[in-house]
């Protein structure tokens, strides 16, 4: 039963609670048992809130027996990546510098998650302030993929992503700065969407790079991952960057899939050398399935990427190197050398090196580096020109095509340990992913095959322009339900049990 | 601690020419913090105006006061600046403990109003022209207090408490370009400068600018270059010279210590100092090897500030007179003179004034008034003139009652001084302690009688036509009548009484 109720998806989940064929306790007590089950191998949460996920769950079986009116997530449960704020439940950010803090407030959407009866069952680990593409940066150890433990399951949201991998969770949400929810999902067989820049509130989710952070929904399904966009996306007063728009149609989407008539291209940068030979014969063949669906292919060329990475290092650390001056041991979180013999400026320097793994203290002083007084046009201000000609790129293109697509991540996953000593090797992780943040577009990656030399799933990126992610899942709807009818069964399936 | 060298102002200015810049950082009115929701009222219990924005906790997001802005642009319109069709914050990295974030959102190449200048009046009536550089938008740092220190600064003290109810409180800092040409008046224009700007942002009605306060805050900076030089000298920073008195005095100091150290072949070195008060002197704060690294850079979590122009428009129809020229008008329809006036703004009575003349009161009596009787209450009691317990209305009230007769000046100076004693208001006053002038026969017949028994041979003088006798009869009626009597009711009852013309 346990094992039934598990491998639903969040829309078979939330119907079955609305019909009292399940209640949301159960619902939760089953995920909970799960966790209990696998997650000392997986270790996909950082906290489990054990207590408040049933008094979330019970409250939902109570509105159900009273008659009233549940939206389309009601008890569902849900892993929160640990960036988010949640009032009295502990948020670390995958950080010492943030042990023990509880937030006194809920970010904008968990607050969204709250209202709309979703189950809150805790906190995923992630690398340190979302900084890496592994989850090893993050201080309280690494994360193992579902399909080899022994593995990434990608980053810096690997806890979300390996939470749905291993069935611990239907939903997650997850935030992408420069590939954060697309890579895991990539390397784990899960959906994964960045929204338009603007298009979920950053109210509440502990910032990297401000002007590229963007919450998004994770999950095993297209139809579940716009379920629960639609739930947390749409402005936010509380939030200036957030678009006073109405949320795109996602869920109509997604329930109508389809990709006749439509342009999809293909870019000619995104491929070549460090693309694994597998991840680009998957890709290849998720083409031509476009094209047998209907689509016309289109290649294009967008030169600017091939700047991407070097801009992203440089805007990226800039930002984090600003945000993440607040820590400095005065207000809350990790305070070291408090014991009268130092000077608060000193407190707050060995707080500070205590507090912050090396991937921070790296990306802190490379952005301090980056805007200083004489090195600022000529690092953050050319980066800042490649990000206008990036946009102007996809901007060219869109003229052209309705959507593009891309192999999400050069390879599948890689053992863990590999590139921890090798930053750059790192970096390339986010090669395809990187030009939509700093254009601000919307994406998606979704599962389009195992690679055949190593057996490891692989992601196929769609790319959309901004405010138009509701393109997204009706191509990734069409995509997904195609996949299926060749497999004869979602990918994820196949994944060994743990 | 050692000996700062002077040299007399009348040497420095012979030899030297001094350049001035003032920064005036001016804490907005307004009901809300720049970007949050929390109250900005003064006087609450440490940290209990905070919330997770103004603290700088993790998560949290600025959204842009919109009173803030438009108080910023009708500063910078009130200045004739030109307003920033577009422009952005951004951040001002730096670590100090009383700053949230380690970085203070604030304006930098982009100021929201630049280019205007503000003229001001020097007491002897010349306009001199300051330039102005620009105005821009930022928040206030939270409030740091040093324990166990001498100096109650950072260095020294066992330890620090911080209230961060300041902190995000909205600030608008106005920069002038360099004052040159104002020679040995230099320290009065910055006075004037600086008092102008604080007429001008009271009349916006955008702050009470009160500079005991803290709501408004001046940088002295100033340098010296020898006489016909046209290079900029090194310059001092002065920081946090707050009252018009100090920053006169602090300008003067700075000159005198340049000159002292120039003419002795020494350097001036870049360098913030501290004024103090007691003494009118500067000493040295933190020495600037090099400017200090910001590392400014657009702050991404807010949108551009894009004012349209209409708007723009309309509050530029919309300021009211400016003080200088407010102040032009009311001595030309008042027929003083410009010494008068100055005394009238020194004493800081020009509303007081006005407020007196529209609750009734007509000119004369009002500047009467305020710069007789209440200047005085002010000056014994230590306190500014618009912090003297009684109201223009109630003052315009005594005004309407001597204009009727009821009351004769020495009545009612005995009616103000019982409203400033919190006996309530002036009919209150003239009804509890009975000082309503008495000018009914019946009750006057009386005293004038007995005046005359009591004064047989002055009658007598009178009655012979001495009319000139007659003032010591009336002084006798006031004496019996403890003042209240209508001197002029008085005279005729005498005269008739005595059968004689007057």
């Amino acid at each position: 039963m346990t094992t039934d109720i598990i491998r639903l998806t969040a829309a078979e989940t939330a119907a079955k609670i609305a019909s009292g064929e399940l209640t949301a306790v159960e619902v939760t007590e089953a995920h909970l048992a799960r966790i209990e089950a696998v997650d000392e191998k997986v270790h996909a949460f950082l906290h489990v809130d054990r207590e408040g996920a049933l008094a979330q769950a019970r409250a939902v079986d109570a509105k159900r027996a009273a008659g009233e009116p549940l939206g389309p997530l009601a008890g569902v449960p849900l892993a929160l990546k640990d960036i988010f704020t949640t009032e009295g439940v502990p948020t670390t950010v995958g950080s010492k510098i943030l042990e023990g803090w509880i937030p006194p407030y809920d970010a904008t959407v968990t607050k969204r998650l709250k209202d709309a009866d979703v189950v809150i069952l805790g906190k995923t680990n992630m690398d340190e302030f979302a900084m890496g593409s592994s989850t090893e940066n993050s201080a309280y150890g690494p994360t193992g993929n579902p399909w080899d433990l022994t593995r990434i399951p990608g980053g810096s949201g690997g806890g979300s992503a390996a939470a749905l991998a291993s069935y611990q969770a239907p939903l997650a949400i997850g935030t992408d700065t420069g590939g954060s929810i697309r890579q895991p999902a990539a390397v784990t067989a899960t959906v994964g969407v960045k929204p338009t820049y603007g298009g979920v509130s950053r109210y509440g989710m502990v910032a990297f790079s401000s002007s590229l952070d963007q919450g998004g929904p994770c999950a095993r399904t297209v139809l579940d991952a716009a379920l629960l966009h639609e739930v947390i996306a749409g402005h936010d007063p509380m939030d200036s960057t957030s678009v006073d728009v109405p949320v795109p149609p996602v869920v109509e989407a997604a329930r109508n899939g389809s990709v006749a008539g439509l342009r999809v291209g293909v870019i000619k940068e995104f491929g070549g050398e460090g693309f694994q030979a597998g991840v680009v014969q998957r890709f290849n063949e998720s083409v031509e399935m476009l094209r047998e669906l209907g689509a016309e292919v289109v290649e294009l060329s967008c030169p600017s990427f091939t700047y991407a990475l070097a801009a992203y290092y440089l805007i990226a650390p800039s930002e984090c190197s600003s945000n993440l001056a607040r820590f400095d041991a005065m207000r809350y979180g990790l305070r070291v050398g408090d014991d009268g013999s130092h000077s608060a400026e000193e407190v707050t320097a060995l707080t500070r090196e205590a507090g912050f793994g090396p991937e921070v203290k790296r990306r802190v002083i490379l952005g301090t580096y980056a805007l200083s007084s004489g090195y600022y046009d000529a690092y953050y201000g050319s980066a800042q020109k490649v990000r206008t000609l990036i946009s102007r790129d996809f901007e060219r293109a869109f003229e052209s095509v309705d959507v593009i697509v891309s192999p999400t991540t050069p390879t599948t996953a890689f053992p863990i340990g590999e590139r921890v000593d090798d930053p750059l090797a790192m970096y390339l992780a986010d090669l395809c992913t990187i030009p939509v943040n700093l254009a601000g577009n919307a994406a998606m990656s979704l599962p389009c095959g195992l690679a055949p030399e190593d057996g490891l799933p692989v992601g196929l990126q769609i790319i959309a322009p901004a405010l138009k992610d509701d393109r997204l899942y009706r191509v990734g709807a069409a995509v997904e339900a195609a996949f299926v009818t060749k497999w004869g069964h979602p990918l994820l399936e196949e994944a060994p049990q743990l | 601690m050692t000996v700062t060298d002077l040299l007399p102002y009348e040497d420095a200015l012979a030899t030297y020419d001094p350049v001035m810049g003032l920064e005036v950082h001016v804490e907005l009115g307004t009901r809300t913090k720049m970007f949050c929701g929390c109250s900005t009222e003064l006087g609450a219990a440490p940290n209990s105006q905070t919330c997770p924005t103004c603290l700088g906790l993790p998560g949290s997001l600025p959204v842009v006061n919109a009173t803030g802005v438009e108080s910023a642009i009708k500063i910078g319109l009130a200045l004739n600046c030109e307003i920033a069709e577009w422009c952005r914050f951004a951040r001002k990295n730096y670590f100090y403990p009383d700053m949230p974030k380690n970085f203070q959102t604030s304006q930098y190449d982009e100021p929201i109003a630049f280019n205007g200048y503000l003229d001001v009046q020097l007491e002897d009536g010349e306009v001199f022209r300051v330039q102005i550089e620009r105005a821009h938008m930022e928040e206030d740092t939270g409030k740091s207090t040093h324990v166990g220190g001498a100096t109650g600064r950072i260095h020294g003290a066992t330890y620090s408490l911080l209230d961060y109810n300041r902190a995000g409180i909205p600030l608008i800092e106005i920069v002038t370009k360099p004052i040159e040409g104002a020679g040995d008046r230099a320290p009065e224009v910055a006075r004037a400068y600086v008092a102008e700007l604080r007429e001008l942002i009271k009349a916006l009605g955008v702050s009470e600018a009160r500079m005991e306060m803290g709501q408004m805050r001046c940088d002295v900076n100033l340098s010296l270059r020898p006489r016909g030089e046209q290079k900029f000298g090194t310059r001092s920073e002065t920081k946090n010279v707050n009252s018009l008195r100090s920053v006169e005095r602090a300008a003067r100091y700075e000159i005198q210590r340049h000159a002292a150290v120039l003419s002795t072949g020494g350097t001036i070195v870049q360098e913030t100092r501290h004024f103090h008060e007691e003494d009118g002197s500067t000493t040295s704060g933190r020495i600037k090897e090099e400017a200090e690294d910001y590392r400014y850079f657009p702050e991404p979590d807010l949108v551009p500030v894009a004012p349209p122009r209409d708007w723009v428009e309309e509050l530029r129809s919309g300021l009211p007179e400016l003080p200088r020229l407010r102040r032009e008008r009311l001595k030309t329809d008042w027929g003083i003179s410009d010494h008068e006036m100055q005394s009238v703004l020194n004493a800081g009575a020009l509303d007081l004034i006005v407020a007196t003349i529209d609750a009734g009161a007509d000119g004369a009596a009002a500047r009467k008034w305020w710069m007789g009787e209440l200047a005085r209450h002010a000056n014994e009691s230590g306190v500014e003139l618009p912090a003297v317990p009684i109201t223009p209305v109630q003052v315009a009230r005594v005004s309407a009652l001597v204009a009727a007769g009821d009351l004769n000046d020495k009545l009612a100076r005995q009616v103000i001084e019982g409203v400033l004693a919190g006996e309530g208001d002036p009919d209150q006053v003239v009804d509890r302690r009975g000082l309503k002038v008495v000018s009914d026969d019946s009750a006057l017949g009386a005293a004038v009688d007995q005046a005359i028994a009591d004064n047989a041979a002055i009658a007598e003088k009178i009655r012979g036509g001495n009319l000139a006798a007659a003032g010591a009869l009336i002084g006798a009626v006031m004496k019996l009548t403890r003042g209240q009597a209508d001197a002029k009711r008085v005279r005729e009852l005498v005269l008739e009484k005595l059968g004689v013309q007057g």
